[in-house]
């Protein structure tokens, strides 16, 4: 007959259990527990302090804030500017489509049993793109034209960032096989690119982009700023993907590609359904990585003179009609970054769980 | 195929002397001459070896004398530098085609499994049958099925790898190298990776195969497998084939020198 088994000791568990064991172990435990605590309650009362209850949310004008707390009527007031740049007002409803649709490709990818969801993401990385590409500039199918340099703010941001992890991934997954190749030819232009873009700035890469790039081209040729910006975003951006990929596929074992081969799969099929699909996964949370910071540096599109969401709220801060709104300012570009970055971050999380099949042959 | 065959076929071949299905006298794989360097290393020496349809071989030797190097220059997972490979009227050079041709009809089973770890076990077993024979989906899956049955693991198909033992993801390796209904089996040292309650469970398998008339190269130092399913023996050292003999032969009468070490040493327990 086997042993019953027993319930844990008490002292193990519940929440007396966890605090004993995790804030008053040992006296240092005990001391730090106690300053912890202390710098917590200090702290966290003037900041809600601040950021809620001493704060002004309504109002019209500066004079309005009067109080202790922040001004977040400022940040109200000047929303629209923050949000679509110098977009026309009367046609900042093709932005908010395009912010619609957005949300409507990639909530779903947060709720596990959405029925279809994988549609709306194929959705959100090919028909959302695209849609983007005719809605937003206009000049289509009698839609007014608004010119690239009246685009701005979060709806800038968003643009650059998507844009570029977009045409990167693929671009890098090429580049990244491409420097595993047997061919000579394709293997050393591949690591000439990746070794060229990615010592270089990214600062570097849009001032050569913004200035140095219409000397040489011959006159009557000119893209506008942005795509330039743009077209070097992704360059810089794939050659950093390749790296993080590359080092996906080197963790692949060599009998992976002994069993596709030996079962009659040739280079495409071997590379596309055992090799690549192991390989991304495994390195998600690197590519997720580089995903987040290139969204953060976007904000670098500021010194070629594009106003990106930092590059809004920098110009607005230095108004003389409200006086002190520095903080706030920062503070909530700050806030929408953390909610983009953390969202992807969340959403990697997410996909990393669902693809984890319990093992790394 | 009904569960009392799945059940008997073993036990059958292993109690009566497996009846070889009648060789057709056609020579399916013609090794002639072929050489195998690694950089200055010699490691495969003129070998020859023909091998007729349904006949099955088993290949033994020291660790090192080139046994598994021999078997996969057989579908090209190794290139050979002199001499000639024919498998099944197509003989192996660097035309991409035909190296394609030959992995098609030559199925392996290999020492780590490799199986693809982000499919599932029935998924393992579809996949070259939809991309490479380009099989319906339906078809294809009720082809896995019924190759999963025969190795007796339906009942995991929809699992993933990581979640079989050992012995059971072999069984899979197997199938799935089935499902492209190959003309010739290799296997590459199949029960080494396993815990030693496991290597049953394969060795029946193959043993069930080899009585259903599949031509199978197999690489082992399981010498009751030898025995009992062989039709020749080949024993290779340094680089060469030193001995071919039926089991009987090579168990009981070995010629060489070398062989009779080597048996002294694996049998000595």
């Amino acid at each position: 007959m086997s042993l019953p088994s027993e319930l844990p000791p008490r002292q193990e568990i519940g929440v007396i259990g966890w605090v004993r064991k995790n804030l008053f172990s040992t006296w240092y435990n005990i001391v730090l527990t106690l300053v912890a605590a202390y710098l917590v309650v200090t702290s966290v009362g003037p900041l809600l302090n601040w950021v809620f209850l001493e704060a002004t949310f309504t109002g019209e004008t500066a004079a309005d804030c009067s109080g202790e707390g922040a001004c977040w009527l400022f940040i109200g007031q000047r929303l629209n500017f923050f949000i679509y740049g110098f977009y026309p007002d009367a046609l900042q409803w093709r932005v908010d489509i395009m912010f619609g649709l957005l949300a409507v490709a990639f909530a779903p990818q947060f709720i596990e049993r959405f029925p279809g969801r994988k549609w709306f993401g194929v959705f959100g990385l090919t028909g959302l793109p695209l849609i983007g590409y005719i809605l937003i500039p206009g000049g289509w199918f009698g839609l007014e034209e608004v010119q690239s340099s009246r685009w701005g703010g979060l709806m800038l941001t968003l643009i650059l960032a998507y844009v570029g992890i977009l045409a990167a991934l693929p671009i890098g997954t090429v580049l990244a096989l491409g420097r595993r190749s047997e061919m000579p030819i394709i293997r050393g232009l591949c690591v000439v690119f990746i070794e060229v873009w990615r010592a270089v700035p990214l600062i570097t890469v849009l001032f050569m982009a913004s200035v140095m790039l219409p000397l040489f081209l011959p006159d009557g040729v000119n893209f506008e700023k942005l795509m330039r910006a743009l077209i070097g975003i992704i360059l810089w951006q794939s050659a950093y993907m390749a790296e993080v990929i590359r080092g996906g596929l080197q963790a692949i074992p060599k009998g992976q590609y002994e069993a596709a081969s030996a079962l009659g799969l040739g280079y495409w099929r071997k590379t596309g359904l055992v090799v690549l699909p192991q390989a991304l996964t495994m390195v998600i949370p690197g590519i997720v990585n580089t995903f987040i910071s290139l969204f953060k540096d976007t904000t670098l599109v500021l010194i070629i003179g594009l106003f990106d969401i930092l590059g809004a709220v920098q110009s607005t801060i230095t108004d003389p009609a409200w006086r002190n709104v520095t903080t706030e300012g920062y503070v909530f570009v700050a806030f929408c970054f953390w909610v983009f970055c953390f969202g992807m971050s969340r959403y990697s999380q997410n996909l990393e769980r669902k693809l984890d099949t319990g093992h790394k042959s | 195929m009904t569960e009392q065959t799945i059940a008997q076929t073993p036990e059958d071949t292993r109690t009566s002397p497996v009846q070889s299905a009648k060789h057709a006298d056609r020579t399916v794989i013609k090794v002639a001459d072929m050489h195998k360097w690694y950089g200055t290393f010699h490691v495969l020496k003129g070998l020859n070896l023909d091998v007729k349809e349904g006949e099955r071989i088993v290949i033994c030797g020291p660790s090192g004398s080139g046994k598994s190097t021999f078997i996969r220059c057989i579908n090209r997972l190794e290139e050979h530098q002199r001499g000639q490979i024919i498998v099944d009227n197509v003989e192996l050079t660097d035309d991409l085609k035909q190296i394609d041709t030959v992995r098609k009809e030559v199925g392996m089973v290999f020492q780590h499994f490799n199986l693809f770890p982000h499919l599932t076990v029935l998924e393992n077993c579809c996949l070259a049958p939809l991309w490479v024979r380009k099989v319906p989906k339906r078809e294809a899956e009720a082809s896995a099925m019924e190759y999963l049955e025969r190795v007796k693991i339906p009942e995991q198909a929809n699992k993933y790898p990581g979640q079989l033992s050992g012995g059971q993801q072999q069984r899979v390796a197997i199938a799935r190298a089935l499902c492209m209904k190959p003309k010739i089996m290799l296997f590459d040292e199949p029960t080494s990776a396993l815990d030693p309650e496991m290597i049953k469970e394969v060795l029946d398998v193959m043993i069930e195969l080899a009585g259903s008339g599949m031509t199978m190269i197999c690489v082992t130092h399981e010498m009751g497998f030898a025995k009992t399913v062989a039709d020749r023996v080949i024993f290779m050292d340094e680089g060469e084939i030193v001995e071919v003999a039926p089991p009987e032969e090579f168990f009981t009468n070995p010629q060489e020198a070398r062989t009779q070490q080597f048996l002294k040493q694996i049998l000595h327990h």
